[in-house]
């Protein structure tokens, strides 16, 4: 015993004199560790090694980025915060709030982020001002993911509005396939309920109910009938449903178990995974009376106030972040849009080009919102209310689109 | 281990030829040794404490915030105690604790206690057996729960292989129902604890005194008797360490909720730890996280102190 | 404490032969059902992908592999390092032996001293030692942080007088300290509750004799503690081994990250095909020396025994 605790306390030493100020490192929290992402995030590592920077890998991975944001947490209260972080919407705010991030703003002016990055992206990645944040993609949820061998065997064609979309899932059920593919998890639910919301209301619509939060859309006869059309929906899915992951979701649509999930771009990396093709293997279209409006969310990578002799580093990362080749890299393999609208879309599938032409006319025309379900739309506190009564609907403790529409009034107006 | 024994006892004898001096040392020298441990729960427990005592009165959000604004988190709380229908997450969560913690702990205690008490009937191949009850503690439920996962799902597990086999009348999809997922979460727990409680229990039974067991067989006890009247009764400080850990153990059980069921449908299969994780780290709620927190502790002490006064005070005689 | 050695188990009622069955039947059952989880997990670390998406989980491996396993030993990717799991050992392990050593040790010192050197107050010292038990790891979560990040600074001022920091700020050594801390609760209440069971007079004799604090701890107490230190060390071990919130928030990088994390980021990806025969097989890897601790310790549950008969 007495070795050992001889061996621990040389241990701690040793390991502790090494740890001198090296400041050609980045030190950056994520939740990326699926073979793809980090593949494609290696590419980052790469391209900060060739200038002379160490990578310092900090992976939590868990609960969609919950355990990564809890660690962050722990690391800034320790006062010893990474370089960057992977981050989401408003987590971002909340910490640029705090006054723990850094500012970019000379580093951004210099390279033109404020005429790349769409002014939607701007929101969360700009606070008072400065630049907090880099922005690394642009997901979008409004999708519809289709397995073409089962649509070609119920002779479906793409649904143009959402009575359109009943009868395709009626012709599927009429086949004998799972018509829709749905984890019963609560955040797969309400993304889910996004497209619903803008699909039965339209971008107006949209935007007053889950972005500006305003009260009369949300207990609006409009909302009712998005949660009526949401019942409807819930008719087409298998028994099994609650609790399953989305990426078993997907599994089901790409091997034929099921006609199609409502789903973000990012289950396109699942069929790219899968070794699956656009137009002869899957279908991409948007939830049907969608197109021409994008809901969409951003990975971000947070920058946080590090001791200057550190920040060189720091500027490095976030330049190499936003550097159209990275931009274009990473987003072929995640299945995301960059997050500049000024990368050539060459190396993109067709999905990948319709995204990218669908964001920037969404960019132009005004119809770009944040996905209320992926905290885009409105702080945590708010988007979690709304996914627990969107979630307590779909499993039954709410039982009426009426009862729906007066607990998602009450739940929010609570958590605000 | 010795090396610290022998270095503070060296100071101990060091003393030695100064009988007064060595008298008040060893007198003094018990406090000093629990000292240090009563000093770090002292402050790295029930300072916390005050500390999520203090935040929950507060408008912290993200970050705790220092300014006292008012007890708006307990509101919020109270109310939320009583909607039922449909039911919030922290009404969900609390029933929740009631009925788990009461079957995980009277299930786990039940065949902790069987198992050991069968194991400690000079039975061959203990030593293949009491791993086998104990393996689950073992394993983190990061990797078990997804195991117990597939096991209770209708669609590739039980209920399936039953199917398999000609039984197709067989129904079983607790997990998948809002109303019964909470069992599935105490069957997962008991199997993972009973085998810590069962080794607990045998380390109890190892050590009473075989005189005493000798004695009451020559009065032609039977065996069930014996058990019932002398031996649980000696088991005594046992059943206090083992209720201790159960205790313990579902109320933290915050990993077994999400690896089984990721919260259950609709989260009706929440515990009060998942809703402070959710409410502090998730939601940016941390003040109601925090008046989370010290409601639990405070039911625990309402359950447990009294419990605990009984028990002390009974031994001290 | 040496009658305790010869224990004599009360025979079961009945025909001897009848309830020898029942007994050895209810243990098998058990048993079974006990298994049942290892085997889905084992199964399906034997089974090639397609196997694992199309067939059932209780079925036999029909071309069972070891590819999942090697994998997972040498190539999973834990973050942007693949490399397996394998390195992560010696992170847990420095963190985990000290950390269940020393809180074992003070627990037993601590309970000897609550049972047989009591004074005043010591009922209510180890009340409020037992109810620290029940703070729930979340709320203590960043008050903590705080703590350590001042120990970090602390660190760093020692650096700047001495050229070493003398552990303070070291990751491993902040996670030995927390568990340390959050165990000493338990730890106590074992020995504390095993020690009360123990014979004063035995004591009291080796007082007469002159014996000191701590001789009569390490002569008397301690060679008739094996079976609680085995529960506790058990217990220590497998908590420690398995903690992931306090891993992950205060060593998540890779040079130090602990067994469970490398677990978590290899296992709870949330994309990409999930390879649920790496995912087992690494989950097994990793608890590798958990197992390991509890088959050897299980033996020691009658070790201890002799050793207190031996002793007399």
């Amino acid at each position: 015993m007495r070795k050992l605790m001889m061996a621990a306390a040389m241990l701690a030493t040793t390991a502790l004199t090494a740890h001198a100020d090296d400041v050609k490192e980045v030190e950056m929290l994520h939740w990326w560790t699926s073979g793809g992402e980090a593949a494609a995030l290696n590419v980052l590592k790469q391209d900060l090694a060739q200038q002379g920077y160490a990578w310092k890998d900090v992976p939590v991975a868990g609960g969609g980025g919950d355990a990564a944001m809890t660690a962050l947490k722990a690391m800034v209260a320790a006062g010893n915060p990474p370089t960057a972080s992977q981050m989401l919407g408003y987590t971002v705010l909340d910490y640029a709030e705090a006054g723990k991030m850094g500012d970019l703003t000379e580093t951004a002016v210099a390279e033109g982020w404020d005429k790349a990055v769409p002014a939607a992206l701007q929101k969360f990645a700009v606070y008072d001002g400065k630049w907090v944040a880099a922005p690394v993609n642009v997901h979008s949820v409004n999708w519809l993911w289709i397995n073409k061998a089962v649509m070609d065997k119920i002779g479906g064609t793409e649904p143009k509005n959402f009575d359109e979309f009943v009868a395709l899932l009626d012709k599927a059920k009429a086949a004998g396939v799972t018509p829709l593919a749905l984890g019963g998890q609560n955040w797969q639910e309400a993304t889910m309920f996004d497209s619903i919301v803008l699909s039965t209301g339209g971008p107006e619509f949209y935007k007053k109910a889950m972005n500006d939060l305003d009260e009369d859309a949300l207990k609006s006869d409009t909302m009712k009938k998005s949660f009526d059309n949401l019942a409807k929906l819930k008719d087409y899915v298998d028994p099994n449903f609650s609790g399953r992951d989305w990426n078993l979701a997907t599994a089901m649509v790409i091997n034929g178990d099921a006609l199609v999930q409502v789903m973000g771009d990012w289950a396109k990396g699942e069929f790219v995974a899968a070794k699956k093709v656009p137009g002869t293997d899957f279908l991409c279209y948007r939830f049907p009376g969608t197109d021409g409006s994008v809901i969409y969310n951003s990975d971000m990578f947070g920058m946080f106030d590090v001791p200057d002799d550190r920040k060189a580093a720091q500027v490095a990362l976030a330049k190499a972040t936003l550097s159209k080749s990275f931009q274009s890299a990473f987003n072929v393999v995640k299945g995301s849009v960059p997050a500049r609208t000024d990368v050539p879309d060459t190396d993109f599938d067709a999905c990948g080009k319709k995204g990218i032409a669908d964001l920037k006319a969404a960019n132009d025309g005004g119809t770009l919102f944040g996905s209320l379900a992926q905290g885009y739309g409105a702080p945590p506190a708010v988007a979690n209310a709304y996914k627990d009564v969107v979630s307590k609907f779909v499993h039954g403790q709410i039982t009426s689109s009426d009862q729906a529409v007066e607990e998602l009034v009450k739940a929010i107006d609570d958590a605000k | 281990m010795t090396s610290i024994a022998t270095s503070n006892g060296g100071a101990a004898a060091r003393t030695a030829h100064r009988p007064s001096m060595r008298a008040r040392m060893q007198e003094a020298l018990p406090k000093l040794v629990l000292a240090p441990s009563f000093a770090i729960t002292l402050v790295f427990v029930y300072g916390f404490i005050l500390w999520t005592i203090y935040l929950s009165f507060t408008n912290s959000k993200a970050f705790p915030k220092y300014v006292l604004t008012d007890a708006r988190a307990y509101q919020r709380l109270w109310r939320w105690t009583f909607e039922s229908d449909p039911p919030s997450s922290w009404y969900t969560s609390i029933t929740n604790m009631a009925i788990f913690g009461v079957l995980y702990v009277v299930f786990a205690l039940a065949i902790g206690l069987l198992l050991a008490i069968l194991l400690d009937q000079k039975i061959r191949g203990e030593g293949i057996l009491r791993p086998i009850y104990l393996y689950p503690m073992a394993l983190s439920f990061i990797v078990t729960g997804v195991a117990w996962k597939w096991f209770l799902d209708p669609g590739l597990g039980l209920e399936q292989t039953m199917h398999q086999w000609g039984w197709t009348s067989f129904h079983f999809d607790w997990i998948k129902n809002k109303d019964y997922v909470i069992y599935t979460v105490v069957i997962a727990g008991v199997w993972q604890a009973s085998g810590f409680v069962m080794a607990m229990f045998l380390a109890g039974l190892r050590g009473i005194d075989g005189e005493i067991i000798k004695a009451s067989q020559i009065d032609g006890a039977s065996p069930f008797q014996l058990y019932r009247r002398i031996i649980i009764p000696l088991l005594r400080p046992v059943f206090l360490s083992a209720l201790i850990v159960l205790a313990h153990m579902a109320i933290k059980s915050y990993d077994l909720v999400v690896a089984l069921t990721s919260g259950g449908p609709g989260g009706s299969a929440w515990l009060p730890s998942n809703f402070m994780y959710e409410y502090t780290f998730k939601r940016n709620e941390m003040a109601v996280g925090s008046a989370s927190a010290v409601i639990m502790l405070a039911t625990i002490s309402a359950i447990i102190v009294p419990y605990l006064y009984s028990e002390l005070r009974e031994k001290a005689r | 404490m040496s009658t305790a050695a010869t224990t004599v188990a009360p025979r079961a009622p009945g025909s001897p032969i009848i309830s020898r069955i029942v007994i050895y039947g209810l243990l098998g059952l058990f048993a079974l059902v006990y298994l049942i989880p290892f085997f889905v997990m084992l199964l399906t670390s034997l089974k090639p992908m397609p196997e694992i998406q199309h067939g059932n989980i209780l079925a036999l491996p029909k071309e069972p592999t070891l590819d999942p396993w090697i994998r997972a030993w040498g190539e999973a990717c834990v973050g942007l390092t693949c490399e397996g799991i394998h390195g992560y050992f010696w992170n847990s392990i420095k963190m985990v032996v000290p950390a269940v050593a020393i809180s074992t040790l003070l627990g037993a010192l601590n309970g000897y001293v609550l049972t047989k050197w009591r004074f005043p107050g010591h009922r209510l010292v180890f009340g409020l030692m037992l109810f620290a038990c029940f703070i729930p790891f979340q709320a203590v979560l960043l008050p903590m942080a705080t703590v350590l990040g001042t120990f970090g600074q602390f660190g760093k001022t020692l650096i700047n007088l001495t050229g070493m920091n003398f552990g303070f700020g070291n990751p491993t050594v902040n996670l030995v300290f927390v568990h340390v801390v959050y165990g000493l609760g338990f730890t106590t209440l074992f020995f504390r509750n095993y020690y009360e069971a123990f014979p004063t007079e035995l004591i009291k004799a080796a007082m007469v004799d002159g014996a000191g604090f701590f001789q009569i701890f390490r002569r008397i107490l301690l060679p008739n503690s094996l079976p609680i230190i085995v529960v506790t060390v058990i217990y220590q071990f497998t908590n420690i081994w398995n903690d992931f919130l306090f891993a992950s928030a205060y060593a998540g990088s890779g040079d130090v990250m602990p067994m469970t994390v490398a677990l978590n980021n290899v296992v709870n990806t949330s994309t990409g095909v999930v390879e649920y025969n790496v995912n087992m097989a690494a989950a097994m890897i990793a608890a590798l020396p958990t197992l390991l601790v509890y088959i050897l310790a299980g033996r020691y549950f009658v070790r201890g025994l002799m050793a207190g008969a031996v002793k007399g």
